[in-house]
């Protein structure tokens, strides 16, 4: 017996409905994406004052006192630096870098150099942009090759005063 | 004199498929960035630039995120807050942290966020204010540089 095959019928189907979500998606994901900026952490160590009086007989580490002092609408004015170099130049951040790397490399002992804290003394109404800058000049710097050299890695800050 | 349209009436179908394809894909670009685990960003905070400034590698077990404005206010979870009336706020979050199995404060992660130009006295007064809840890990959040 011969079978008969029957014209094989094409059928449509309508995309109108699945294109018009699908556009709406897109128009909603494009209107709600933003490009945001990387962002990254700088750690600060500030411990409860009760615990740092019950730890007295703990050897102390290294301490770098780094003072912040603001001039005219909260800009940087000078960087003292163990209260005995002042840096005031336009270069004071990569001179408080170096000073910072000279005193690492001066411990000999890797180890106890990882130790070493700077404590921060900022005028009140320094800006917080220069903050910043002088954490990132004493936590580390970028070579040459683009690697980061990692110097300071525990940073706290001494309490604030209003009109410092 | 009437004229007559020769031409004959037919329905054009365009091949719709590439266009949709690319849509879809365009769908799926924007689906893999859109990012809602960052709602706690405040838009108006111009945060200080920083070419060490590296994103955090781990994701702390409860973190509280301030924004900081310059002139001392507060933003947290959308809410405006002078820094001396933190308290309630701070408390509550410490005990939310402990419910979320965090029980002790030092473990909970404080992301201070703040304007660029706001004196650091303010940013110090709130890790003040933090510390009366117990509070005693702090980072600074900055926007990545590119070298």
């Amino acid at each position: 017996m011969r079978m008969e095959v029957s014209d094989p019928e094409e059928i449509k189907l309508n995309m109108t409905a699945m294109i018009d979500i699908v556009f709406q998606l897109l128009v909603f994901f494009i209107m709600t994406f933003k490009i945001v900026a990387m962002e990254g952490d700088f750690n600060i160590k500030m411990p409860l004052a009760s615990e740092s009086a019950d730890s007295l007989d703990v050897e102390l580490p290294d301490l770098i006192t780094v003072r912040l002092l603001a001039g005219e609408n909260g800009n940087i004015a000078s960087i003292v630096v163990d209260d005995n170099e002042t840096l005031n130049e336009i270069t004071m951040y990569q001179e408080l870098t170096r000073i910072v790397e000279e005193r690492l490399a001066g411990e000999g002992d890797p180890e106890k150099a990882s130790e070493t804290e700077v404590e921060f003394e900022i005028a009140y109404n320094l800006k917080y942009s220069y903050t910043v800058k002088a954490i990132e000049a004493v936590s580390g710097r970028i070579q040459q090759d683009g690697s980061v050299k990692k110097l300071i890695q525990k940073v706290k800050f001494k309490d604030a005063k209003k009109g410092s | 004199m009437r004229l007559r349209n020769t031409k004959s009436c037919q329905i054009l179908e365009g091949d719709l498929t590439p266009m949709i394809d690319m849509t879809f894909q365009l769908i799926a670009f924007f689906m893999l960035l859109i990012n809602f685990s960052e709602v706690d960003r405040a838009e108006e905070i111009t945060l200080p630039s920083s070419v060490l400034a590296v994103p955090p590698e781990v994701r702390p077990d409860y973190q509280v995120i301030l924004n900081l404005e310059p002139a001392g206010e507060v933003i947290f979870e959308g809410q405006r807050t002078q820094i001396e009336r933190m308290d309630p706020i701070l408390i509550r979050q410490v005990n939310s942290a402990k419910r979320e199995g965090v029980d002790n404060p030092a473990d909970i992660a404080v992301i201070i966020r703040s304007h660029e130009d706001t004196p650091t006295g303010l940013v110090q007064e709130l890790i003040a204010k933090c510390q009366e809840a117990e509070l005693q890990s702090f980072s600074l959040r900055v926007k990545e540089k590119i070298n």
